[in-house]
């Protein structure tokens, strides 16, 4: 049985159609895939992110226990503020990539992957049972209680205030990776700037029952910019534009985030975290294997998760594996991430992807693919 | 959605269409399959001259999500194909019955006309 959204019914007003996505019941697009990714790229979108999970921590100790298990440092956040983050195993290898949130000096939003909810939730009340100061932590997963859309596109600051009843900055008002609490018809939610589309944007946070009223708000508000729904195969192309990894494709539980170049987002000298000695050995060591992002160099079909990356002078074997591809909708032509050995992922390096046993030439790329120029 | 299956062509389990003019055939996918795929990003075709038999995989049309393999009708010789869809694939999801179309058959083999789906079978098919 999958689960829905709260805005389920909305979907299938407008007509949506409808794919499985880790155990939920979600639109992959209303109209078209390529139609979408184009309104945020030009306009904007709006997204239903309901399915992500939400995970409060609050408490004294709550900042400390926070940075013993995740890889950025949180001191440097101030209420109001937030960062991209990992969950990491003791091997240094990423139970999840998320979003941290400093609500308050001792409340914290954590908003993690749809598909990694249970596992998130799991690991860190593991954690909190090692740590010392639990008793001046509160740990508390809350993603059915609560719900979120994203609104993401160059037009999406002007249309964010409608609606929203605001004590303190307004949302047209934050600064990239700002928090700001708001109110709607008198329910307190969240809004940030943040997004995972490459573009401007904002995310609500919002509890459950307020979710479809938001929507209908935003719907409405942003209908003379240009705003559509979008769905989450849009979603796909826009962030694998943007060379975003994806949990379960450039991130895992094997894959550490210095493979996947995410290494800006794990502070070694902050202090202990769980996974920060093997890290910090691979460091030094060097990894085994790398992200790239690459572009086709011609016409073909597109790249797709799996496809082996081989060099262009041949060879025994192939020298990695694609993790995202698609045909681009910004640039027409087909792009991708992968996982290859260190010497292949330096930008301007010619590699070749093997798609249905025929080798098609393609180059790595700097990151992000698509920027607007 | 109300299924758009023109009543001038027959048609085949896997979706594909044909529309008869005296020996030869034009052969495309239908609306429905249009839909289900989303949008086509990339169509690959037979070659020009290449002989094909009736439920070979002839052709590849690869959609943002998906990539899906077309199968021939019936048996004959590849004497064209649409020159179009290298540069406008989307011709598939706009016009699937006519300016979208894949490839044309020099037919080998009449007989097998018999096997293809009338519109109205086809409708039940999908329905």
């Amino acid at each position: 049985m999958l689960k829905k959204t709260p805005l389920f019914a909305a979907h299938q007003r407008l007509g949506a159609r409808l794919v499985e996505f880790g155990g939920w019941e979600m639109p992959l697009c209303y109209t078209s895939i390529l139609d979408e990714h184009k309104a945020v790229r030009s306009a904007a979108g709006i997204f239903d992110i309901s399915h992500m999970g939400d995970i409060f921590a609050r408490g004294p100790a709550a900042a400390d226990f926070l940075n013993s298990v995740l890889t950025n440092d949180l001191a440097n956040l101030r209420p109001g503020q937030g960062h991209y983050t990992l969950l990491c195993n003791q091997r240094g290898g990423a139970i999840d990539d998320l979003y941290l949130y400093r609500l308050q000096a001792e409340e914290f939003l954590l908003v993690v992957n749809a598909s990694r909810i249970e596992a998130d939730a799991s690991w860190l009340d593991r954690q909190l049972a090692a740590f010392p100061r639990r008793q001046s932590v509160e740990l508390k997963n809350q993603s059915d209680a609560w719900g979120a859309v994203a609104v993401q596109g160059p037009k999406a600051v002007d249309f964010i205030d409608c609606g929203f009843q605001t004590g303190g900055r307004a949302p047209s008002a934050l600064r990239k990776n700002e928090i700001t609490p708001v109110s709607l018809a008198g329910q307190p939610m969240w809004v940030s700037r943040t997004g995972y589309t490459g573009e401007d944007g904002f995310e609500i946070v919002a509890p459950a029952d307020a979710i479809e009223a938001i929507w209908n708000l935003m719907l409405e508000a942003g209908k003379p910019f240009g705003l559509k729904p979008a769905g989450l195969g849009a979603r796909d192309t826009l962030r694998t534009e943007a060379a975003y990894p994806l949990y379960g494709h450039e991130l895992d539980e094997d894959t550490t985030p210095l493979e996947a170049g995410l290494g800006f987002f794990v502070a070694l000298g902050k202090g202990d975290f769980v996974g920060r000695a093997s890290l910090a050995q691979q460091k030094a060591a060097g990894v085994t294997k790398k992200l790239a992002a690459f572009k086709m160099t011609g016409r073909c079909p597109p790249p797709r998760p799996g496809y082996p990356i081989w060099s262009v002078s041949g060879g025994a074997a192939p020298v990695g594996r694609v993790t995202s591809g698609t045909q681009s909708p910004s640039l027409g032509i087909g792009i991708g991430l992968g996982f290859v050995s260190p010497e292949f992922a330096p930008v301007n390096t010619a590699i070749a992807i093997e798609i249905r046993g025929l080798r098609a030439a393609a180059i790595t790329v700097p990151r992000p693919i698509y920027r607007r120029s | 959605m109300k299924e758009n299956i023109p009543t001038d062509l027959k048609y085949t389990k896997s979706h594909e269409w044909v529309r008869l003019e005296g020996p030869t055939a034009t052969i495309g996918i239908t609306d429905h399959a249009q839909h289900e795929l989303t949008d086509v990003v990339f169509v690959e075709l037979p070659a020009m001259g290449r002989a094909l038999n009736s439920g070979e995989a002839c052709a590849v049309v690869e959609s943002v999500k998906t990539a899906s393999d077309l199968y021939a009708p019936l048996s004959g010789e590849v004497v064209a194909v649409n020159p179009e869809l290298a540069r406008h694939p989307e011709l598939v999801n706009t016009d699937p019955y006519r300016a979208g179309w894949f490839f044309k058959l020099k037919l080998s083999t009449p007989a097998e006309l018999d096997g293809l789906l009338s519109p109205e079978s086809y409708a039940a098919q999908i329905a």
